[in-house]
């Protein structure tokens, strides 16, 4: 089940729980600018081996 | 596109997923840290002075008056407990009633500008409406500072003052 948050749960998954922040965004767009500690998977690329980096025991933000 | 990004991450087996809704524009609105080729292009967060001298609606006119000439200013900021801004007590308005409270002087929604705005955009705009300062506040309406053109112009020179990023052209929305 997905969850909408806003930004002071995302900073609270970042601090407490070593959550994981993905920007989905074409490349050129997180290259400009992202959230500090971002990675980038676009959606385009967000399949089972572009998700491998990730840990599935950690959650996950996207935006 | 998160919301998508969110759900295919369920289908691959991801348990704990979360779709931050406000994405980077809310987060730089903020004011919180950024990344990346254009992160280190002025923005009115950078320049605004946090001096601003704060006062409360239900405060004494003459109490607020002698603390704003107390450090030189010419204004207050009326912010509630929690530090949203609500409006402005400045020049003739400080020399009424002393016994009159704020909130019976105040003007009420001031023009502000978000801290993520860019130093050219702002100086373009400040100039042509030949105004020498403005407010800068977080995505919340928290009060960050006053932005001076001054100060603005100052740190442009400073950076060669050429950025060329257009905000109405940022799909900040991820």
């Amino acid at each position: 089940m997905v969850t909408s948050i806003g930004r002071d749960e995302v900073q609270m998954l970042l601090r407490d729980e070593g959550a994981q922040l993905v920007e989905v965004l074409p490349r050129r767009e997180y290259e400009d600018e992202h959230v500090k500690g971002a990675i980038n998977i676009s959606l385009k690329r967000l399949d089972r081996e572009g998700a491998k980096g990730l840990d599935k025991g950690r959650p996950v933000i996207v935006y | 596109m998160s919301p998508r990004a969110a759900w295919r991450l369920e289908t691959l087996g991801f348990t704990r997923v979360y779709d931050y809704v406000g994405g980077k524009a809310d987060w730089f609105a903020a004011g919180l840290p950024r990344e990346g080729r254009l992160a280190d292009v002025p923005r009115a967060g950078d320049v605004a002075r946090g001096d601003d001298v704060t006062c409360r609606l239900t405060d004494r006119l003459g109490d607020v008056a002698a603390k704003v000439r107390a450090v030189g200013k010419e204004t207050c900021v009326v912010v509630t407990d929690g530090g949203i801004l609500l409006g402005r007590v400045r020049g003739e308005a400080l020399d009424g009633d002393p016994e009159a409270k704020v909130e019976v002087v105040m003007e009420s929604g001031p023009t502000t500008i978000r801290t993520n705005r860019t130093l050219d955009s702002i100086v373009e705009r400040l100039r042509s409406r030949d105004v020498d300062s403005i407010l800068v506040t977080t995505s919340d309406g928290k009060l960050v500072g006053t932005l001076y053109l001054s100060d603005a112009e100052r740190r442009l020179a400073e950076t060669g003052g050429d950025v060329e990023e257009d905000e109405a052209s940022c799909n900040c929305k991820g």
